[in-house]
């Protein structure tokens, strides 16, 4: 049997989907309304899964008080409520499409020391999700 | 393979405490969690089981039978409970969503007879939850 814990967060941001070396016709054609110059934004709900031992002082596999201001200090305190394009270093050289920024969030999180963070999921809106697991197991 | 969830619900109270540690201590590792008047959760269990179809029926389970196990090992071990006093599995440890996703894990896994459980995902609050998956010994680290 295998634990993970499961911890969700939210955070609002905004993000425009374009290369700056395409045209408009080229962007509007791989990105369609997510090129929009204005750009858009959505409520990101962000989960985290985390796995490893169970301590049997406290029944768990890592404080959640522990993770949370890990996860507030890595992610949150930068994404929450940024415009990611310009605001989040990491997309200054790739898109933000979530499919992006679930790969950024892991490797932001992954140095987490009370736990090996597993993976991380995110719904950009109710109708879609992505998820992002570590390269390979412990 | 197919994979077959049933979900179900129930609602226990339960504190954290270790008694090896100070009163500060406590409060400290617990946080809120610590008050020992207790606190409840409407636990919601999403218990998922893989397996081939049977043939003739079309079934990997019987989901009457899956519901028998449920209400006879589940609701009536946890529904309606003190987490901390009236659930034998769970004494001496504390009632964190781990352990008790961990014991859920060890009373069902035997008692699934068609197909074999895969995993058991146990919501406290929609922001915090467990799974426990059939995963072999990956767990050892
Ligand atoms: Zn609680």
């Amino acid at each position: 049997m295998r634990l993970s814990l499961w911890r969700r967060y939210s955070f609002p941001a905004s993000h425009r989907l374009f290369r700056a070396e395409w045209s408009a016709e080229q962007n509007d054609r791989i990105f369609g309304k997510c090129a929009n110059p204005y750009s858009h934004g959505h409520n990101y709900e962000l989960e985290v899964a985390v796995t490893g031992p169970v301590d049997p002082a406290t029944g768990m596999i890592a404080n959640l008080a522990d993770l949370d201001s890990f996860v507030q200090r890595k992610v949150l305190d930068a994404f929450d409520h940024a415009y990611m394009n310009e605001q989040i270093p990491e997309f200054r050289e790739c898109v933000p499409t979530t499919e992006n920024v679930c790969r950024v969030i892991f490797q932001r999180l992954a140095g987490f020391p009370r736990a090996h963070i597993e993976g991380v999921r995110i719904e950009e809106t109710g109708k879609n999700s992505f998820e992002y697991a570590a390269p390979s197991n412990p | 393979m197919i994979r077959v969830t049933r979900k179900l619900e129930f609602s226990a109270a339960h504190f954290y405490h270790n008694p090896d540690l100070s009163a500060e201590e406590n409060r400290r590792v617990f946080g809120k969690c610590n008050n020992p008047h207790g606190h409840g959760h409407n636990y919601i269990l999403e218990v998922t089981v893989a397996g081939e179809p049977d043939p003739k029926t079309g079934m990997v389970l019987d989901l009457r039978e899956l519901k028998e196990i449920f209400d006879r090992e589940v609701t009536q071990r946890m529904d309606h409970r003190h987490l901390n006093y009236e659930v034998p599995e769970l004494a001496g440890k504390i009632p964190t969503c781990e352990e008790i996703a961990t014991v859920l894990w060890r009373i069902l896994e035997p008692k699934i007879r068609q197909g074999r459980l895969d995993r058991i995902r146990l919501y406290e609050s929609p922001d915090l939850f467990v799974d426990c998956t059939a995963d072999g010994m990956k767990d050892a680290r």
